[in-house]
């Protein structure tokens, strides 16, 4: 026995397309996760582009409403479910077990799973654009009974790829937490674990509680079409706005799910780049499980205008407002890391000091939306939009960008070209300001959102937003090129990568053995 | 080099709130309560750019500042249990310094009490329909913009997509209630200048109400995705004194007679196919296109179909009272007989559909009673 274990030990990754199918470890499946996401990412970029392409001028040009609804629905879903998600679970499977000092995530057949059921998922939701009624064309946020009773047949299709993503999701969220909870090296107390690895431990168990939602909502959705049920119709004595209660309860999470980790990563950068450690590291803890927690009471908001009872109204509004509390201190103790430090500013710093002050203009915008009477004005037009665009692009894409490039050292063995990152970076930063933030105004100005043509009044700034779209969509090949270049060669790195690095992961040589840690490191 | 992003984010911030408040920002609207939001609006808004202004301030500070190219030696502190708590509780107290102006507001809104006028409006793919209670006033209103103009082959007018062919018209100074519902997916009426917006959802009525203080007309767009034209479902609200609101009732009540006695008449071919082509245009090309042929797996197309072609009662079974569970909607409430009786007899003799049949108004009348 101790001889095998002894031999197995030490092999390395298999080779040929063998290695990429069957693999189990967590390196692999962390590198096939941010490649999928990244391929996502452009096919759900192109289709935003073809959006704004439509809505460059007012008029009908390129496509027809009903493509322009499937096109904003599919964005929608690829950017949450194909993009965002897994780049999130990638970045986890690459870096938990190193960050807490295992050689691996805990349920690494499991993990394989987790992975390949993506690909199919994605494939049977992009292969509704080809069928007879096309792709479903109702939103992201798919209410009924435009989802159901009015739905194309393709909706069906869509329904089971849903399930394939959240099982998905489920199984990635328990490995996270097993290895977390289980695998941490001798002497890694939980109030020693990096950030990063906390936020993701919060974002796993947000994800066990909602996933079932979705698969309940959309389950309802099923029987409702297949088997003459009346979940959500009116007419058979249902009810409309059950599905979007349903739906949001598990929506609101979902959002957080989406920005928990970047917090995660932001917490990381910061500090090494500015050579000084995490201010509040305690606060920084309490304050994400808070948001965790508060997230589940306040599902509301998004229904402000359905026509709840007043104290109904009343109740989400306080409670919505409540989580600007737990976010501004992690702002705050963002600023604080920052200041009296020695920064310098490569490229994930930039990114990371562009998501706290972009997330932040999201973070008020958010905040403007909470105050329910105002909210009947901004709902459901461009200045929503605007918000969630603040937080989700230059909130929760950036910094998983920040992350890749400081991370990119360690896992390739390589630095990436620097000059070529702040490249990436200011086309970046530039074409996402000029494509969301004109998207406030015009959203004040009454442009209701997920429409293919729009009056003439809004006609100057969606020629802005547009054109920004093009110049931040085209800037993502630069990284492309750039991450390729990397992995093929670069300046070698050292362990450390970073002067001002700090954690288990950077002691351990770059690029990372395939095995991360074959004897637990002591942690003091 | 490494300052530029923070000040181009802030000459964005600046220079986008002064427009923010010269042309577009938030409309101030017509009624009390839309100016008490648009208030609201401004005092969150400025409270944002406040505390926007320090924490960014300070960060730009210490970019400035506490750089490594200038020396700048980091500093050990990393944790003060009194800041941390100070910064918990400061934004806790501003927080509920708008609260309470957003629950006085809040609360007024719902007051739906004492109303003056009752507007039911139903929300259908893709028109809305008024009904003045115990008026006897119904109309639908739909979509003015002509298709030209939308496909780019005319110049744009310059209520392009906000103008309809009804206009919901309200008397000034009064207490209007509107009752929110829908007839097949949900819908949202929003008007900005009455700071109304609800959803009108099938099966459920909601409730809203205004009183518009300034005559004139006031544009606004369905807000909820609705399906294809969900773009194209504009509302136009004309706000009268109230002898001229008066009159206009009188108005459409006479015209609605008048439509009545049209259809006793007999009717020829040749003008019912060109009023029924009228009517086809505004209802049914959206989906049934101008060829006729529909949308392949989404809408059925008429040109040569079974039901354009067969038995003419099925077919204006199907036209007014639509096919429960598909887009289909009934249009016996929508249309005269007059209209209904052409564009029927229209879909049976158009795109080589050559059935000769004429569906006669008085027929249709007979049905609908
Ligand atoms: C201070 C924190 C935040 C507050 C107070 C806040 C508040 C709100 C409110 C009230 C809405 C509903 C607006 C409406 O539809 O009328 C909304 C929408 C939304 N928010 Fe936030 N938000 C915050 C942070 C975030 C974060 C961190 C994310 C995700 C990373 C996010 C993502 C979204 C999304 C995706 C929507 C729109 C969903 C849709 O209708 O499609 N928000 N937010
Ligand atoms: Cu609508």
């Amino acid at each position: 026995m101790n001889t095998s274990v002894a031999a197995t030990h030490h092999h390395g990754p298999a080779s040929g397309i063998g290695r990429w199918l069957f693999t189990t470890n967590h390196k692999d499946i962390g590198t096939l996760y941010l490649w999928f996401s990244f391929a996502m990412f452009l096919t759900g970029g192109c289709m935003a582009l073809m959006i704004r392409a439509e809505l460059f001028q007012p008029g009908l040009q390129l496509i027809q409403p009903e493509f322009f609804n499937q096109m904003t629905t599919m964005h929608g879903l690829i950017m949450v479910f194909g993009a965002v998600m897994p780049a999130f679970v990638g970045l986890a499977n690459w870096m938990i077990p190193m960050m807490v000092g295992a050689p691996d995530m805990a349920l690494p057949r499991m993990n394989n799973w987790s992975f390949w059921i993506l690909p199919f998922a994605f494939a049977m939701m992009l292969s509704t654009l080809l069928m007879e009624g096309g792709a479903p064309n109702f939103g992201w946020t798919f209410y009924a009974p435009l989802s159901t009773t009015y739905a194309p047949p393709s909706v069906t299709y869509f329904i089971f790829a849903v399930h394939m993503m959240g099982i998905s999701s489920i199984m990635g969220a328990i490995n996270i937490i097993a290895t977390i909870l289980n695998l941490r090296a001798p002497g890694m107390t939980m109030m020693k674990l990096p950030l990063f690895v906390w936020t993701w431990l919060i974002t796993a168990f947000l994800l066990i509680a909602v996933m079932p939602v979705l698969a309940g909502v959309v389950t309802m959705m099923l029987m409702d079409i297949h088997f003459g049920t009346s979940f959500f119709n009116a007419a058979g004595g249902g009810d409309p706005v059950l599905f979007q209660h349903v739906f949001w309860f598990f929506g609101h999470p979902e959002v957080y799910i989406m920005i928990l980790p970047a917090f995660g990563i932001v917490s990381e950068i910061i500090p090494t780049f500015a050579r000084k450690k995490l201010f509040g590291y305690a606060s920084m803890v309490y304050a994400t499980a808070s948001i965790a927690l508060l997230s589940f009471i306040v599902w509301v908001h998004h229904m402000f205008t359905v026509g709840l009872p007043l104290a109904g109204e009343l109740f989400f509004m306080f409670a919505t407002m409540l989580i600007a509390v737990p976010t501004g201190v992690k702002v705050f103790n963002w600023v604080a890391t920052m200041f009296r430090g020695s920064m310098t500013f490569e490229t994930p710093m930039l990114f990371a000091l562009a998501f706290v002050v972009l997330f932040t203009i999201g973070g008020f915008s958010g905040l403007m939306l909470a105050i329910a009477p105002v909210d009947f004005q901004y709902h459901d037009t461009y200045f929503v939009v605007a918000h969630f665009h603040y937080v989700l692009v230059p909130g929760a894409v950036f910094a998983i960008m920040a992350g890749a490039y400081y991370w990119l050292p360690k896992w390739c063995g390589n630095y990436y070209n620097e000059t070529m990152g702040k490249v990436h970076f200011w086309c970046s930063f530039i074409g996402v300001n000029i494509t969301f933030f004109p998207m406030h105004f015009i959203g004040l100005a009454g442009m209701p959102r997920r429409i293919p043509d729009y009056a003439l009044q809004f006609a100057d700034f969606n020629a802005v937003a547009s054109v920004g779209a093009f110049i931040f969509g085209f800037s993502q090949l630069i990284f492309l090129y750039n991450v390729i270049s990397c992995i093929r060669k670069g300046k070698p790195a050292s362990a450390r990568v970073w002067e001002g690095s700090h954690g288990l992961e950077w002691t351990v040589a770059s690029p990372a053995p395939y095995h991360s840690f074959s004897e637990p490191p002591q942690v003091k | 080099m490494q300052r530029t992003p923070l000040g181009i984010a802030a000459l964005l911030l600046i220079s986008g709130h002064a427009r923010a408040d010269w042309e577009v920002n938030l409309t101030r609207g017509i009624t009390e309560i839309s100016r008490e939001v648009y208030d609201l609006h401004m005092i969150i808004f400025w409270i944002c750019v406040a505390i926007g202004v320090v924490v960014f301030g300070v960060m730009l500070w210490s970019v400035i500042y506490h750089r490594k190219s200038r020396g700048a030696k980091a500093h050990n502190f990393h944790e003060n249990v009194l800041v941390e708590i100070t910064w918990t509780l400061i934004p806790f107290v501003i927080l509920i310094a708008m609260a309470v102006p957003a629950t006085a507001t809040l609360i007024k809104m719902y007051d739906n009490t004492e109303a003056e006028l009752d507007i039911q409006v139903t929300g259908y793919q893709w028109k809305w329909r008024y009904q003045y209670l115990g008026q006897d006033v119904d109309f639908f209103s739909s979509l003015a913009t002509p298709r030209e103009q939308i496909n780019n082959t005319s110049e744009k007018g310059e209520h392009y997509l906000l103008e309809v062919d009804n206009p919901l018209v309200i008397p000034a100074g009064k207490k209007v209630r509107f009752l929110l519902t829908a007839n097949d997916v949900i819908h949202s009426w929003w008007v900005p200048d009455l700071a109304v917006k609800k959803d009108a959802i099938p099966g459920f009525i909601n409730e809203a109400w205004a009183i518009a203080d300034v005559p004139g007309v006031y544009r606004g767009q369905c807000a909820e995705l609705c399906g294809k034209d969900h773009g194209f479902m504009p509302i136009v609200v004309e706000v009268k004194p109230q002898a001229e609101f008066e009159a206009w009732l009188a108005e459409v009540k006479q015209a609605d007679q008048a439509k009545a006695a049209a259809a006793e008449k007999s009717w020829s071919l040749a003008e019912l196919m060109e009023t029924g082509e009228e009517v086809y245009n505004k209802a049914c090309l959206a989906c049934h296109q101008a060829n006729g042929e529909g949308i392949p797996g989404a809408f059925p197309g008429l040109k040569n179909s079974p039901v354009a072609l067969g038995d003419p009662a099925a077919h204006i079974d199907i036209v007014l009272n639509g096919k429960p569970g598909t887009a289909m909607q009934a249009f016996r409430d929508q249309f005269s007989a007059v209209e209904l009786a052409a564009v029927i007899t229209y879909e049976r003799n158009a795109w080589g559909n050559k059935t000769g049949d004429i569906i006669a108004p008085a027929q249709i009348a007979a049905l609908k009673q």
